[in-house]
């Protein structure tokens, strides 16, 4: 198993919450405060180098408009560890390339950074979460369709090498593709997509591609990685699926104590706590299916992602899984419990910062997991496992 | 069920006389129906819903209004509207719009009730409130005179009634979201229309304004407004009657003035 750091460049000091409607799209960045910025952005920065001392990976990501991940543009700080970092792989995750105009600019950032981290990039493509579109613009309505089109059109900015060639699709059109540079790994760096959902899953599956979840908890990651695997194998991809074609993320805080960890465990939970979004930012038309979006609009509570406020503690976030924390024993525990049950994965993203988690407290956890879990599940869980409950394998 | 440029539409048709084709808002044709009835009484009503809309389909290729205006100059032809007088309703006014800019000629009358499609105001400001950007209780308020006027209660609406609504809104939203609510070309375009043009807002409609609906006028060379109080943005659901009236009065006048003409 891999695990890699990842820090969302929280904001923090903000006003009480009542005195807002969002902290996503529409909080005045006037409540930003440039100075403490820069600090921050120094701070997380340096977590990322310790965590990659640490033996750790690096895993960073882009949101917009929002305190909760002041990295609006993610290929700008990913380029800084491609030069501050040595040996970490760089994983984003990752590029919202349905909200992005120009498909070729992202394969020229993307083989930017592999080129100066010497083909350390690893390169996620992510749909965007739904508060994403207001901030840029960008039609709620077949995300999926431009996100697909969008792939394809950077893996063909990457690996023709022959001059230029065209694309003229659905939604892009682009002539005189030939970029420079082109990436170091050949034919281009590995490829990511998150999903938290299952019918997306398996579209990724059937691709081969790296499948990320996000905080879906025991209840719907099975689902996703029961999709992936299914279209693995449909594909022609054959029987057994890698564990390291999986990955899962929680907010993970290891402590020498019980009392400790709990405490970092706490902070962390703002990640979730401070998610005030008014519906209207959070269901955009087209964003959900038809049927899901009509439940919406009847006003049902449509909250069913294991990241929601009822499990924002930290006895009910580990019940969820959503949150590993606790003594190097238990948070190894937790993990292997995931593992067993979900059928395995090979890499676990580490939230390992959120809100007023302090610099200390950050680098603790980071360091209490690296030096007192990571080899566990290193042996535990090697590279060479094969993911699946062994009944489908067998069906299989 | 018909069949145009491979796109199945669902077509409310009553009543008998001159026709009218009626092109509904972006909340779909249900709340429309009474006020439909009450013109169907004086006049033939041929009123589809649009792609994406109701009950029709909507193909993968099609994403703007421009898409949906060509796809009823089809269906004019098809039903042989050689010369029809319209009427359309916010998105229905704008699609209306279109259609007159690209075939002027087809046209008798046009009515348009609290229209949206042309970008007149500056930069700076939204010439048209950001729908997708507040809660659904703040529209309201923007759409109503009295938010108890409301004919489309979500709550109360049944799973397929509430299915279509959500289509509705998705097929909204992928058409008008950007450029918002205006087709930037189309103020250029308005100046062919030769035809009587009727412009006509709820006096408190808040998502079509005062001004707005005067700059949009002004891009007609025979338009008018008119104004009818104690409604929003849906007169025609709030001032029914009134609306009714007003404009098949409207078109009415101008048929007789034609016979008119044509028996001198």
């Amino acid at each position: 198993m891999k695990a890699w750091h990842f820090s969302e460049n929280a904001y923090p000091y903000l006003p009480p919450a009542q005195d807002y409607e969002s902290i996503r799209v529409s909080l005045p960045n006037r409540n930003y405060d440039p100075k403490k910025g820069a600090a921050l952005y120094d701070r997380y920065i340096d977590e990322w180098l310790i965590a990659e001392d640490e033996g750790l990976e690096l895993m960073l990501n882009e949101h917009h408009q929002t305190a909760t991940c002041v990295d609006p543009a993610a290929p700008l700080v990913l380029a800084a560890l491609a030069r501050l970092s040595k040996k970490a792989r760089l994983l984003i995750l990752g590029n919202p390339v349905a909200n992005r105009r120009q498909p070729v600019r992202v394969a020229e950032e993307m083989a930017m950074v592999d080129i100066l981290s010497k083909g350390r990039l690893e390169c996620g493509f992510v749909r965007g979460v739904p508060y994403e579109v207001l901030p840029a613009n960008s039609n709620p309505v077949r995300m999926n369709e431009r996100q697909w089109e969008a792939i394809d059109l950077i893996i063909k900015a990457w690996t023709n090498h022959d001059g230029p060639v065209s694309h003229e699709g659905r939604f892009f059109h682009h002539r005189n593709i030939n970029i420079w540079p082109r990436p170091y790994q050949q034919p281009h760096p590995p490829i990511w997509i998150s999903t938290t959902t299952p019918g997306g899953a398996g579209r990724v599956g059937a691709r081969g591609y790296v499948q990320a979840t996000f905080l879906t908890g025991y209840g719907g990651t099975s689902a996703i990685y029961d999709s992936y695997r299914r279209g693995w194998r449909e594909a022609g991809g054959g029987a057994d699926v890698p564990v390291n074609r999986l990955a899962y993320a929680a907010l993970v805080y290891t402590g020498e104590s019980e009392e400790a960890a709990r405490s970092g465990a706490e902070k962390l939970l703002w990640y979730i706590t401070s998610n005030k979004v008014p519906l209207h930012f959070c269901y955009p038309p087209g964003y959900v299916p038809t049927p899901v979006h009509a439940q919406i609009l009847r006003g049902a509570a449509i909250d069913q992602h294991a990241a929601n406020r009822a499990n924002a503690t930290v006895d009910k976030a580990i019940e969820a899984g959503i949150m590993f924390a606790g003594t190097p024993d238990q948070v190894f525990r937790q993990i292997k419990h995931m593992y067993d049950h979900v059928g395995g994965f090979g890499h676990l993203l580490n939230m390992g910062q959120a809100g007023f988690l302090e610099h200390d407290e950050t680098v603790h956890g980071i360091k209490m997991f690296a030096r007192e879990v990571y080899p566990r599940l290193q042996e535990a869980f090697p590279d060479s496992a094969i993911s699946g409950v062994r009944e489908e394998r067998v069906v299989a | 069920m018909t069949t145009v440029a491979g796109i199945e539409l669902e077509i409310f048709e009553r009543g008998r006389g001159e026709p009218i084709l009626y092109l509904h808002g972006g909340a779909g044709i249900g709340s429309d129906v009474a006020f439909l009835d009450l013109i169907a009484k004086e006049r033939r009503v041929i009123a589809p819903s649009h792609p994406g809309f109701g009950r029709s389909s909507l193909p993968d290729w099609l994403d703007s209004v421009d898409d949906i205006s060509h796809v009823y100059l089809e269906l004019m032809d098809r039903l042989g509207l050689m010369r029809v007088d319209m009427v359309g309703f916010s998105i229905g006014g704008w699609i209306a719009a279109e259609i007159a800019s690209k075939l002027p000629q087809r046209l008798t009358r046009l009515a348009l009730i609290g229209p949206v499609g042309v970008k007149t105001g500056p930069p700076d400001k939204l010439d048209i409130p950001d729908i997708f950007a507040m809660s659904q209780e703040a529209l309201n308020k923007l759409r109503f005179h009295d938010p108890k006027n409301n004919p489309a209660e979500l709550a109360a609406m049944s799973d397929d009634e509430l299915f279509i609504a959500a289509r509705n809104r998705e097929t909204l939203a992928l058409i008008t979201w950007e450029p918002y609510m205006h087709n930037p070309k189309l103020k250029h375009r308005l100046h062919r229309v030769e035809a009587p043009v009727l412009l006509l807002r709820g006096g408190c409609d808040g998502i079509v304004s005062a001004e707005y609906l005067l700059r949009y006028a002004a891009l007609f060379p025979k338009a008018r407004i008119e104004t009818i109080a104690q409604a929003g943005h849906l007169p025609h659901v709030e001032q029914r009657e009134l609306t009714a009236q007003i404009i098949l009065q409207f078109l009415g006048t101008d048929q007789m003035a034609e016979r008119a003409g044509a028996k001198s």
